[in-house]
Parts: structure tokens; sequence; C-alpha cells
């Protein structure tokens, strides 16, 4: 069974060749069908892998289908191969089944647009990429997954490419990125130099001879470089926040749910190599605590209800890099896991709001909403709840997971995640209880608001059953996921199991979940009463913050400060590249060779006469000059 | 027996007055008969040396260079009709066409 997983590719593989070529012949009727039904398809793969793991005992759940050798060149060589195992496996759960109910969501909410099955080719590519990417047995094919989601990622926010702010946003998420591929790039090139070998299974084997070269720091913090473009953490996060130019579904899909963990999944599956690392470990666990936090705060300041879940997203990811930071891999993945339910839940939501209000997306327009669109109002609630982590939803186990984890290896750590989490509390709130309570604020909006179409709020639905149940595979001492996943992460070595044993004591776990519990309840109350009951007191709030708040809600002037040292001198020195070296110095010096052609030509063109006598002439005095020289020499 | 010196000086005289005629003429026709007498005093030369050397291979050459002559004598000759219908002149000087 498990030798079948290659289907898992070919299905999406064919909708996207399918749609590309015949997209327009087939009609919205056939694609509607087609698009999802690949991604089940995938789907339905993915869960009989799932089945037959279950069935196989613990240590022989690791299994690769080779399929082809790739390439070869001297001593190196590549299989084009899938490596099945507890991880893979639950990532491409995730993947085909978020993407399925995302791209069913898609077939309603982007019905009217006229590239309908360009979206659609678009969509089923970046379901083809991402599996390469979660399925691949080696670093090289995790590349090109890589690359390639990072290619669907920006096709997909530059779709409406009318718009220059989309055109301008699908850039810079892919020039942002490039910036941590070639990150990875050069991770995978070091791995290869020394170790030989680029199977996940070869190098983690051989993670020692890393270690030996000396170069394990460089190829992990490198690897760290790569993770934080692609899943937009400090400094690199930039490029996430505008990438919301792109349709919902996308945000949903590409920009929460599934591509931007990939970073997360790489840290996590090679965790034989950061277990080696721990410096690096701890730039991890550092980087994913403090963009959490960043980007809490700036979630807290925004109007735009597409940028809050965006900052929220990032500050989610910094939760997942926390948690492998300090070794909890298995706890990152979980969160990674309900977070993709929960997250993609809030922004499909936020897409019905859109959708119903004719794209906007100002929070401070809207109000009321939960009349007019009880279905979203009541998925977003779940959502936003099993976001702030409000307890027996998905979030709370998962952010606790992560909480505990970080305590026991530091509690500044801890302690940066609490509040974290107590600010997230309220944001999510503030998200809820700003458009869909209160009074409404645009009459004429307000007016026109309706329902989304059963193709739209069937998947929320699901999710929202989804990111409420999602949770309960983690439960603190019967988690089922660490005990399936934890085989993966600790294959290479022992050294785990020492550390298990020094764990405090589990009335301290108990504790430290309380204490988080009663941190995102009093998050949610908060938001409940600065935004609903005594509405004055956000401006209370600001007004006492002075600069702070000002500079919050400014993002912390990052944008303008790359634009001011990076973005800016890069143009500067192209422009004197362009107008200076290339049009004086490499054009000048072709054309001044050219012109000394040319007057050379205009010298020599004078002996031309014209005189036949003359010509005549010449021909004599060589021939004769010739003979003299024949004769005297 | 003819001494071998008088044929050669014969067709020394007979080339100098072809390169003569190719120098100073300005009549095309004039010009290309001068070539002529230049070519024919090379045959000349290589009959007498075959006589002289009692080889066939002075022979053989000046059937090629008849050959030739006859060939560039038929481009030649067309060459100078057409100019002939375009410029109405044989005057070599009034054809430069392609002068720098």
């Amino acid at each position: 069974m498990l030798d079948y997983a290659w289907l898992m590719l070919l299905f999406p593989a064919l909708g996207t060749l399918i749609i590309a070529f015949f997209g327009r012949r087939l009609g919205k009727g056939v694609i509607s069908w087609l698009a999802p039904g690949t991604v089940l398809l995938s789907f339905a793969v993915a869960v009989s892998q799932f089945a037959t793991l279950l069935g196989l005992p613990a240590e022989e759940r690791h299994h690769e289908v080779v399929l082809w050798q790739w390439m070869t060149a001297g001593s190196f060589s590549v299989d084009l191969a899938l490596l099945i195992d507890q991880l893979s496996v639950t990532m491409a759960l995730v993947v085909t089944g978020v993407g399925f109910l995302i791209h069913v969501y898609s077939v309603g909410y982007m019905h009217d647009d006229p590239r309908y099955s360009r979206f659609f080719a678009y969509m089923n590519f970046f379901i083809l990429m991402m599996l390469t990417l979660v399925l691949a047995n080696n670093y090289l094919l995790l590349y090109v997954g890589w690359e390639g989601v990072g290619l669907a990622s920006y096709l997909l926010i530059g779709f409406w490419f009318e718009k220059p702010s989309a055109a301008d946003a699908g850039k810079k998420a892919f020039i942002v990125n490039r910036v941590g591929d070639f990150g990875l790039a050069l991770a995978i090139m070091f791995i290869w130099s020394t170790v030989g070998s680029l199977r996940f299974a070869d190098v983690f084997a051989n993670a020692d001879v890393l270690v030996a070269a000396g170069v394990i720091g460089t190829v992990t913090m490198l690897m760290l470089l790569a993770a934080t473009g692609k899943s937009a953490q400090l400094p690199l996060y930039v490029w996430l926040p505008d990438a919301m130019e792109g349709p919902t579904p996308v945000s949903a899909l590409i920009h929460a749910a599934t591509m931007v963990t990939a970073g997360v999944y790489m840290t996590a599956r090679s965790a034989a190599l950061f277990d080696l690392a721990p410096t690096s470990a701890m730039w991890v666990a550092g980087i994913g605590a403090a963009t959490a936090l960043y980007a809490a705060t700036i979630a807290l300041a925004q109007t735009d209800l597409k940028r809050i879940l965006a900052y929220s997203t990032i500050s989610q990811l910094g939760y997942m890099f926390l948690a492998v930071g300090v070794g909890a891999y298995a706890s990152g993945i979980f969160h990674l896991a309900t977070h993709a339910f929960f997250k993609a839940l809030l922004f499909l939501a936020a897409g019905s709001v859109m959708h119903a209000l004719h794209g906007e997306l100002n929070i401070n327009k809207m109000g009321n909403l939960r009349a007019k669109l009880p279905t979203t109002y009541w998925t977003y609630l779940i959502g936003a709840a099993a976001l702030a982590g409000i307890p027996l939803l998905s979030g709370f186990f998962s952010k606790d997971e992560i909480l505990w984890y970080a305590w026991q290896k530091s509690p500044v750590l801890w302690a940066v995640g609490l509040v974290t989490a107590g600010l997230t509390a309220i944001y999510a709130f503030r998200s809820v209880f700003v458009p869909f309570w209160g009074q409404p604020r645009d009459q004429k909006l307000f007016h026109h608001a309706h329902e989304s179409p059963p193709a739209m709020t069937v998947p929320l639905i699901v999710l929202a059953v989804g990111a409420v149940l999602a949770g309960y595979i983690g439960i603190p001492h019967l988690s089922l996921i660490e005990g399936w996943l934890e085989p993966v992460f600790h294959a290479g070595g022992a050294a785990a199991e020492g550390a298990k044993a020094a764990y405090p004591a589990a009335w301290v776990e108990w504790v430290l979940l309380a204490v988080s519990a009663l941190v995102a309840l009093a998050g949610a109350y908060f938001a409940y009463t600065a935004y609903v009951v005594k509405t004055s007191i956000p401006k209370q709030v600001r007004d006492s913050l002075g600069w702070f708040a000002r500079l919050v809600e400014n993002k912390y002037y990052v944008d303008e400060l790359y634009d001011k040292v990076i973005v800016n001198p890069l143009r500067d020195l192209a422009n004197w590249f362009a107008g200076t070296v290339d049009k004086a110095g490499l054009d000048g010096a072709v054309n001044g060779i050219a012109g000394i052609a040319g007057w050379l030509g205009g010298q020599a063109r004078r002996l031309q006469t014209g005189l036949v006598g003359l010509y005549a002439l010449s021909i004599l005095f060589g021939a004769v000059a010739l003979v003299a020289w024949l004769v005297i020499r | 027996m003819v001494p071998i010196s008088y044929y050669l000086i014969l067709s020394a005289i007979l080339f100098t007055v072809g390169v003569v005629g190719v120098l100073i003429r300005r009549n095309v026709l004039i010009i290309f008969m001068s070539v002529e007498m230049m070519l024919n005093a090379v045959n000349l030369t290589f009959a007498a040396l075959a006589l002289h050397f009692l080889s066939l291979n002075g022979q053989i050459f000046v059937l090629m260079a008849m050959v030739v002559a006859a060939a560039e004598v038929a481009v030649g000759l067309a060459i100078v009709m057409t100019v002939v219908r375009h410029k109405d002149t044989t005057n070599i000087e009034d054809v430069n066409l392609l002068k720098g």
C-alpha cells in the first residue's frame, strides 16, 4: 500500500496539466469538480497511507518509495524518492485535507472571476509542490518543493495583477523569499560536501560527521535563515502581510495553513541536526519567541481584518518555532496542524465577510454583522476562540504544550509565550467584537450584507468542527500525536530519553495549564470590556502609550526601514549600474571599438580610386616586386 | 633551329606591349585585346620551353591557358556588353560605380 504514495502527487499533477491546457474549453462546471476532486483523491491516498502506517509496529513506520534515479554525476546521485513516515503523512493529511476544503470554498469564492481556470491550475500546482516538499526523502527534492511552493505563492499573490499593489506584493514575497532560499541552497551544498549524500536517512545517521567537520552550526543556521524567509519570521517576515493582496482562499491555504509552515516542517524534519547544534536551536527558539510577541503587538493595532490575521499567523508561526527550537518537535507539528484548521477557518470566514461587504476589510466600518452573517459569525467565533487558546478548543492544547516545553527550557521563553498568549486573546476577540458585535458603523454596507453560498459556508463548518476537535489528539499525558510523531525525531539517538527524565513534576504542568487558560480568558474578557462594554478604553490606552502606540500602529516602521536601508540603496546602485556603468562604460567600450573600425575603413577606402589603370599598375608593381623578391632572395 | 632566346625575347616584347596597352589605353575592348596578347606571350614561352626541354608539360599548359582565355573572353565580353547597354560607353574611366 505504501508503494502507491506517488498517487498523491499524480492527481494534483494531472489536475494542473489538464486545467492549465484545457481549462478554457472545459468550462467552469467541469473545473469546479475536477480541481477539488484531484485534491480529494490525494487526501484519500493520504488517509490510506495513514491507515497502513497505523497498522505497522512503530519501528517499521518508515518507508521509502524510490520512483526513479533522478540524476547522477560522478559520485553525486539523487533519487526521485518519497519518504512515508509519521511526520510526512501527518503533513500530507493537513495539506490535502485543509487544501480540499479550501478548494471547495474557492469554487464559491472565485465563481465570478474571469481567470477561474488559471486560478485552479495554480492551486493544484501548489498542492503538488507542497506534497513534493513534505514527501521528499532527500534535501534536493525538498528544495524543489520549497521553490515550487514559492512560485505558486508568487503567482497567486499576484493573481489580480491588474492591481499594482498585488503585483508588487507578489514580487516582494518572491524576492524576500529568495534571501532565505539561498540559505537553504548553501546548507544543502554544505551537507553534500561533508556527508556525501542528501538522503534524509543518510544525513541524519551521519550527523556526527557534520559535527566533526565543524559545519553543523553553519548548516543549521543557514536552514534557520531559509525557514525565517519561508515561514515569515523576524527579520524576513515583511512579505506575509503584503501577501494578503491575493485572493482570500490563497491567504488561507498558502499563507496560513500550509506553505508558511514549511520552515517549521523542515526544522522538525532536521531534528537530528538541530539536536546536535544547541546554539542554533536556541536561536530558533529565540527568534520564534521574539516574532510571536512582536507580531502579536502589531496585530493589536491593525484595522484591516486580513492583516490582523496575517500578523496573527506570523505570531503563531513564532510559537511553532519556539516549540521546535526547544526540542518539542512534536508539539510544533501539533500546533502546526491545529493552526492549519483554525487559521484557515478564520481566513475563509474573513473572506466570507469580504464577499458579503463587497471587498470591505476595514473592521471599523463593520459592526453587528452577526445579525446578517450567522454562519460566518459562529464559525469565526470558534476559530478566534481556538486561536486565543480558550480552554477545550484546539489552540488551547497545542499552545499549552509549547508553553510547557518552553518552561522546561527557560522560564524567560515561557514568559514571552504567555504574554503573547494574552495579547493573542485580546486581538482575536477584538476581531470578533468589532466587526460582528455592536452597532453597524456603515449603514450602506450593512444593508447590502448577505450570507455566502453553501460552497463557502460548508467548508467553514467543517473547519470549525476541526478547529474544535483537532486539539483532542494532543491532550497532555494522553497525547496521541506526540507518541505518533516522537519516533521520527529521535530515530538518530537516545539523547532525548535522558532529557525526558529531567522533566519537572507533573503538578507544575497543571499549574502552567491553568495559568495559560486564565491568561486567555482574561484577554478575552478584556477584549469584551474594551470593545463592547466601554468602547472608550482603546482610545485611552492609545493616548497613555504615546509614541509607542504610534510605533506599533505603523508596524514599527520596519517596511520604511527596509526601504531606506536595503531597497533604496540597491535601487540606486542598480540605477548607477544602468546609467553609468552600462551606458557609459560597456556601451562606450563597444561603440568605441566600432568607431575605431569605422575610422580605419574610412582611411582605407581612399585606396579605391575608381581608376582601373591605377589598379592595373598596382598589380604590375606588385608582380614585379614579387618576382624581384623571388629572384634576389 | 631558332635559338630559345629569340622566342623568349619575342614573348617578353609581346608581354610588355600587352602590359603597356592595359595600362595606358582607355577603351575596354583594346584593354581586352592587350590582356589576350599577354596571355599569348606567356603561351609562346610555354611552347618554346616545351620544345627546348622536349617535355609535353608546357604544351598542356598552353592548351589549358587557351581554355581559360576562352572562358575569360566569354565572361568579359558579356560584362562589356552590359556596361555598354547601361552607360553607352566603352571608356574605362567612366565605369567607377564601386569607387570608395
